[in-house]
């Protein structure tokens, strides 16, 4: 039988029957995932604790406006935490629990994009100098080497020193930080991958090698890279911190948490909520994506099944 | 249920109605359903099957190393030697394996540790188990491997220096070492290539001749057992369906699904003629159905068959059957088409 | 004479490793007709699995060629290659890492037809359909269709991998090893299967396995491969009553045939295979070789017609004579 005449057959029988993928569903390594991650109490806690960051910081969207968090207020200054300011005020008078949810938005953006820009750089050029090998792979590796080597910290005060203080250079100082980790991991994780037989089929149909690299091998390495990528939300969380804590962060005025502790520090006797409740909300979040990371390593690896 | 085979000889080893299960999470492995067998002094048995027939668990039970979460032995006796090996506490077990009864794995390149030399693996299992010195333990190692057809200035050497045969003649040598009355060898050929095989096989042979070691030799390849058995138990889910001598399981086969494991096999003799495949899937070790496990597969399953577990029937004074469809006496298999 | 589907002529792959240039397949010269099964033989490291890839041009030979219906495939460039892919595919040993963990079964099947464009402008339901009917083909379940490779065992897992060979119609499939990981019970179905898919399609196989019961049972043709060469080809039933290369002897007795008493003794091969590193210029079988004169040291014996289709590469056999006869009597008395 021709393809044309197989073609032919096929288009009439096509036309009648649900199709038979509609009738037995795919059981979705997605909803399997899920179920696993479910079972495991830390991993869920991490994953609540998350989501409330989140709608603490839509709730700062929608309710507190940025007079709330900058108008200073000098009759108010150095306030203990009560009823009508729950985390106490600060050097200037400000609510520091306004300050602190506001803050929200500037630690999970900078953790989330900073990791997912790291992530996507990261995870392509792995891939390729998996993949490939030779030259390239050399090239690559070297170069990811040597991005390793300097100290994020360092390279966020260089990029920030040269380029200013704003949220962006803070952003990409710590997303290009991130960038060695991700290929290290993607490389090593193709590489594990690349020799197995369903790769030759998929040369065997006449895929070109890129297309094999992203579309067969990759998806099979994803786990370890997920698992990861949610671990590197704390530290690059932290890292933010860390910056803003030595004024090469955000700008001054800004709520970040670490400019929050920063501010505090010199008060520390007086009024030590300036820097405790910054603080919990550094090592909540840090400790929920840790603690989700880990959940996530064990709900998406099948092998642990049994 | 008298089996002559054993009568007039030392029996060495005694399983009778051995039940075996790994309790998971969500379902249970039924891996061992009652498996009674015996073995006597200078012979060998072959257990013979497929995946998932339970010839490996059956094994590790006689040494007792089921892993115990999650495996679980919910009854039967196992007697080696005398030794009752399920009630042994560890350390009187630690003395017995290795000096009355040994075991041989499948895969040569991970059982032996590879950052020890070859020699001293083989003296260690001397030392533990016989009161010598360290040199005295190292000679009788570098005998063993001459023994085994390696040059004893070889002991010095590492694992990755061996190829496969090789190494799988240093795991004999390290099994028998201590002369055990018994030795397991589970699918000890299976990874090798033809050639290495009969060498292999040739060898497990004369030291088994040499010694007076009683095998049990665990396969799939009804070749190996033809070569190197004198009983044989072929297994399906968990339980022995056929038991017999050799020319009995061979040559006056009964059971449905050995008939089914001769039709599939190509016959060199003939070529052309098509194979006759057992259809359907290997049962299901988390699913086993309330009469005969094998029923859903056979082509002479009765209703009897699918209700209630099989009958044993005794052919000879050795051979004997579990199949439910021998309670007619008309009935008897077509036998093999390959036979002859 | 039939009509030949495939030529290889001088075919050779080397590889550069750290000690030395490793000749996987060392100038193989064979051809196979239309609707045959040309069987491979041979133990680890002989270069069978290597050879099958070559002819598929996975991996790039080194020297060679490899003609397939009058052209040199060697020679094509990529566009014309991947063309060529629908007519020349390969069904894997190992069903668990032959498929993409991460697909079902409807996703790995359509993927060739996809890819392709075989079905161009056919809807979803019309390459559902095609996926079904292969699967019908070679007895998968309708109600496996979105199951992943994970959940299946190995029997259906091969059937998948055969599915997925067949969605693009080839002409040539390269069988490596397909039933050696499966139970024997599930082997006898899928060689079955097999057997019935050649008829019915008109087929042609290349079988590579180290079975040789199989490859009887299988093969119109055999051939016998040691240390990247081929020693003996024949038709399988000459092969395997008058077979004349010491190796393929020793292989052969080595058969453990599933009779009682039926196994006598098995020539035992001396020492091990040598290394397939930078060989030496003579037969690569000679130190193992109980026959072995002075003229097996004089270089690689070519593979010569010693009979009407049954070629041999030793020394000390040639058309018309026979060294080894006469020295049987002594080999077996010493």
């Amino acid at each position: 039988m021709s393809r044309e005449q197989m073609t032919a057959v096929t288009q009439k029988q096509g036309q009648s029957a649900t199709l038979a993928s509609r009738r037995y569903k795919k059981k979705s390594g997605f909803v399997e995932s899920w179920n696993r991650l479910k079972t495991n109490p830390g991993a869920m806690f991490g994953l609540i604790v998350l989501i409330i960051m989140v709608l603490l910081m839509i709730y700062s969207f929608l309710f507190i406006t940025k007079d709330d968090v900058m108008a200073i207020n000098s009759g108010n200054r150095f306030k203990p935490p009560s009823a009508q300011h729950p985390f106490g005020t600060d050097s200037m008078g400000r609510d520091l629990f306004k300050r602190t949810i506001y803050g929200t938005r500037y630690s999970l953006t900078v953790g989330f994009f900073s990791v997912a820009f790291g992530f996507i750089v990261g995870v392509f050029f792995g891939t390729i100098a998996g993949y490939f090998g030779g030259w390239v792979e050399e090239i690559i590796m070297r170069v990811s080497d040597v991005m390793a080597s300097i100290p994020g910290m360092l390279l966020g005060m260089v990029i920030v020193a040269v380029m200013g203080p704003s949220f962006l250079n803070l952003l990409l100082a710590i997303g290009i930080s991130n960038i060695s980790g991700f290929v290290r991991m993607a490389r090593a994780s193709v590489l594990s991958v690349k020799g197995s037989e369903f790769v030759e089929a998929a040369r065997a149909i006449g895929m070109s090698e890129m297309r094999i690299a992203f579309s067969q091998v990759l998806p099979n390495s994803l786990s370890p890279l997920i698992v990861t990528a949610t671990a590197r939300i704390a530290t690059s969380v932290l890292a933010a911190a860390g910056l803003s804590f030595i004024g090469f962060g955000v700008p001054v005025p800004l709520p970040e948490w670490g400019a929050l502790i920063s501010d505090g520090r010199n008060y520390l006797s007086l009024a030590p909520h300036l820097t405790l409740f910054p603080g919990i909300f550094i090592m909540l979040v840090t400790f929920a994506c840790s603690l989700l990371g880990d959940g996530l390593r064990d709900a998406l690896d099948p092998k642990l099944k049994q | 249920m008298i089996d002559e085979s054993t009568t007039n000889s030392e029996v060495v080893l005694e399983v009778e109605d051995l039940v075996v299960h790994y309790e998971l999470k969500n379902e249970t492995v039924k891996a061992v359903n009652g498996v009674s067998f015996s073995l006597t002094k200078g012979r060998s048995i072959g257990l013979v099957g497929e995946t998932g027939a339970g010839k490996t668990t059956t094994a590790l039970a006689i040494m007792n190393l089921v892993p115990k979460p999650p495996g679980v032995i919910k009854s039967g006796t196992i007697d080696v030697c005398g030794y009752k090996m399920l009630e042994l506490k560890p350390k009187q077990l630690e003395k017995i394996r290795g000096k009355e009864i040994s075991m041989i794995f499948q895969d040569p390149m991970t059982s032996l540790n590879p950052v020890i030399p070859v020699g001293d693996q083989i003296a260690e299992s001397v030392r533990l188990h016989e009161n010598v010195s360290a040199s005295q333990a190292y000679d009788r190692a570098v005998e063993m491997l001459e023994l085994v057809g390696i040059p004893g200035e070889r002991a010095g050497e590492y694992p990755h220096q061996f190829s496969g045969g090789m190494r799988q003649r240093v795991l004999i040598a390290i099994a028998l070492a201590c002369n055990p009355r018994i030795l397991i060898a589970d699918e000890p050929t299976t990874a090798l290539d033809v050639t290495i095989q009969a060498q292999v096989l040739n060898m497990i042979n004369d030291l088994k001749k040499k010694f007076g070691t009683a095998l049990i030799m665990i396969t799939h390849d009804l070749g190996v057992v033809a070569k190197m058995c004198d009983d044989v138990a072929v297994m399906y889910a968990g339980r022995i369906v056929e038991k017999g001598t050799l020319e009995d399981v061979f040559n006056d086969t009964k059971h449905p699904y050995t008939e089914g494991l001769f039709n599939s096999l190509p016959d060199i003799s003939k070529k052309g003629t098509d194979l006759k495949p057992i259809p359907g899937q290997i049962a299901d070790p988390t699913r086993l159905p309330e009469g005969c496990a094998f029923a859903p597969r056979c082509r002479y399953a009765t209703d009897a068959c699918r209700e209630k577990p099989p009958t044993i029937h005794q052919i000879s004074p050795t051979h004997f059957v579990e199949c439910t469809a021998y309670d007619d006496p008309g009935f008897h298999i077509e036998g093999w088409q390959n036979h002859g | 004479m039939g009509d030949t589907i495939l030529e290889v002529r001088n075919l050779k792959k080397y590889f550069k490793s750290p000690r030395g240039m490793v000749h996987a397949v060392d100038g193989v010269q064979f051809s196979i007709e239309r609707g045959q099964t040309l069987g491979v033989v041979g133990e680890s490291g002989c270069g069978k699995s290597t050879l099958g890839r070559c002819i598929l041009r996975l991996i790039e030979p080194t020297e060679g060629e490899v003609i397939f219906e009058g052209r040199d495939i060697c020679k094509l460039n990529k566009r014309e290659l991947k063309e060529l892919r629908k007519d020349m595919q390969i069904i894997f040993q190992d069903p668990f890492s032959s498929l993409n963990p991460r697909k079902t079964v409807l996703e790995i099947i359509s993927e060739p037809i996809i890819f392709n464009k075989l079905m161009k402008g056919a809807s979803k339901a019309e390459i559902e359909n095609r996926v079904l009917e292969l699967m019908d083909t070679v007895g998968i379940a309708e109600r496996l269709i979105n199951s992943y490779p994970h959940e299946l065992d190995g029997g259906r897992r091969q059937r998948i991998g055969i599915a997925r060979a067949l969605a693009m119609n080839p002409k040539f499939i390269v069988c490596d090893e397909p039933v050696s990981a499966l139970d024997v019970s599930i082997q006898a179905q899928i060689l079955n299967l097999l057997k019935k898919l050649q008829k019915e399609m008109g087929l042609t196989y290349m079988f590579i396995t180290h079975d040789l019961a199989v490859v009887h049972y299988f093969s119109n043709d055999i051939i016998v491969m040691y240390l990247g060469q081929i020693v003996e080809k024949a038709p399988s039933e000459i092969l395997f009553n008058n077979p004349l290369h010491p190796y393929t002897k020793a292989l052969l007795s080595a058969i453990l045939v599933p009779k009682v008493g039926g196994n006598k003794d098995s020539i035992q091969l001396r020492g091990e295979v040598t290394s397939p590193i930078d060989p030496p210029d003579e037969c690569r079988f000679a130190k193992r070789c109980d026959y072995r004169c002075e003229a097996c040291e004089a270089g690689n014996p070519p593979l010569l017609e010693v009979e009407p289709n049954h070629f041999v590469a030793c020394h000390c056999i040639k058309p018309g004579e026979n060294l080894l006869k006469e020295r049987e009597g002594y080999v077996s008395a010493g």
